[in-house]
């Protein structure tokens, strides 16, 4: 039998960050890492839990000073269904819609797929091109973190244990164009063996402030500088697409797993690169 | 830590005490005597616990009880008329067209097709494809329930 484990419901964020003073807490949102956990056989579960579910303030999506604020409670359907999301970032409906299926991306939430930091969260990538920043909260009050900081080490963020993840802000002011391509053993219910997004502007022809990020690559989601410098201030061209995609197979370092290998992490990066490359550049 | 829980259950006002973590699928089969839902992977995986709450579909060995407190929660026992225990039409149709073979996955079937068919869900092949993605059939290729689930959506009744 999975353990109980104490839980406690707070309605506000005040009383939520009065609990999270005392450091065995584990937040709970959509559930739907954690009540894998509670089961015991995944290591030790929760000794106490912390339910956020009913924190509205951690809920909507709107646009505020240039940028598009996405709570972290906010589920995946819920991504999938805005007209906001779907207006200036598409990308990120697509990643909600690769994510387990139906049953999963009710409950699954934009915030708990940044707090639970696997390597394979699918929305990450996103977060990464889109120079996105997570806004945390705590009773010393609210700070943001870049994206690009937030996963510090295999399973680790930049989030203290007294703090939650409240909201995240992508600004919009660029209006880049993001590519979002998940690669998994099937379209529904699969982990993915590799996920990028891609972003760039456009400018006279040729790329601008242009992000690769990937998942499943490396112990964090990922940038990767030195494929990003091959694609700046080019145009998509063929020797362009070759050049990048021989560049990233080089620069990531993916492991053997029980999802996929090395080899084919690397092989693929490349060709969705090069793909991308390929639809953007029209040849 | 045992508290008090109310919600509604096929329309009927329940209270539980039990601990708060208690998965969904636990306090239906084991608390409420409801064993119609099943427990196929426990991690999400198959969709065989696949319940409704606020009219979404769910897998209840990923909801902790404490979450579902003032929902309105549908199980496939309330899919039958109450009254005259008369199959639903998508019931009906699972039997008329051979869409369930052991019959373990069935429930949660009936479920994921019932939150697509509730939403206005059309009776295509790629819809009634992705809105069942979650719920893994052993038996069958899924043709047979896709066809049952479609043909539920094309009727007059509906759902």
């Amino acid at each position: 039998m999975p353990v109980e484990s104490p839980v406690i419901t707070p309605l506000t964020l005040p009383e939520a960050y009065g609990l999270l003073g005392d450091e065995t807490y584990r937040p709970i949102a959509g559930g739907t890492d954690l009540m894998v956990q509670i089961t015991g056989e995944l290591g030790e579960p929760p000794e106490r839990i912390i339910d956020l579910w009913r924190l509205d303030e951690l809920r909507g999506i709107r646009i505020e000073d240039g940028a598009l604020l996405v709570g972290a409670l906010c589920t995946y359907t819920e991504i999938r269904r805005s007209a906001l999301v779907g207006e200036w970032l598409p990308a990120l409906a697509e990643a909600a819609a690769t994510i387990g299926a139906a049953q999963i991306q009710n409950r699954g939430t934009l915030g708990g797929n940044i707090a639970n930091a696997s390597p394979a969260g699918d929305t990450l990538p996103v977060l990464l091109a889109a120079d996105a920043s997570i806004t945390l909260g705590s009773a010393r009050g609210e700070r943001e973190v870049a994206a690009v900081d937030f996963w510090t080490a295999y399973r680790e963020t930049a989030r203290a244990p007294d703090e939650l993840v409240l909201r995240v802000r992508f600004p919009l002011e660029s209006r880049r164009t993001i590519r979002f391509r998940k690669v998994g053993t099937r379209r529904a219910q699969a982990i993915s063996k590799v996920v990028m997004a891609l972003a760039y502007r456009e400018d006279g022809g040729v790329w601008r402030d242009v992000r690769v990020a990937l998942g499943s690559v490396a112990a964090t989601p990922v940038r990767v500088a030195q494929t990003e410098g091959v694609l700046e201030g080019a145009a998509p061209r063929q020797t362009v697409a070759d050049h990048a995609a021989a560049t990233i197979t080089r620069e990531i370092a993916p492991i053997d797993d029980v999802r996929s290998t090395a080899d084919y992490r690397r092989s693929v990066s490349g060709r969705i690169l090069h793909r991308i490359l390929r639809e953007e550049g029209g040849w | 830590m045992v508290q008090g829980y109310r919600f509604t259950l096929n329309g009927a006002a329940v209270e539980l005490k039990v601990p708060g973590m208690r998965r969904l699928l636990d306090a239906l089969r084991e608390d409420l005597g409801l064993t119609g839902t099943k427990e196929g992977c426990g991690e999400g995986e198959c969709g065989a616990c696949s319940v409704l709450v606020d009219g979404a579909v769910v897998d209840a060995c990923l909801v902790p009880v404490c979450q579902v407190d003032g929902s309105d929660v549908r199980t496939v026992e309330g899919m039958a008329d109450s009254a005259t225990g008369a199959l639903s039409p998508l019931q009906q149709s699972f039997l008329d067209l051979g869409g369930a073979q052991c019959g373990i996955c069935t429930p949660g079937m009936l479920m994921a097709a019932r939150a697509y068919l509730d939403q206005g869900g059309e009776p295509t092949d790629e819809g009634i494809r992705e809105a069942i993605a979650g719920n893994l059939c052993r038996c069958t290729g899924y043709t047979k329930i896709i066809e049952a689930i479609a043909a539920t959506a094309d009727g007059p009744a509906g759902g």
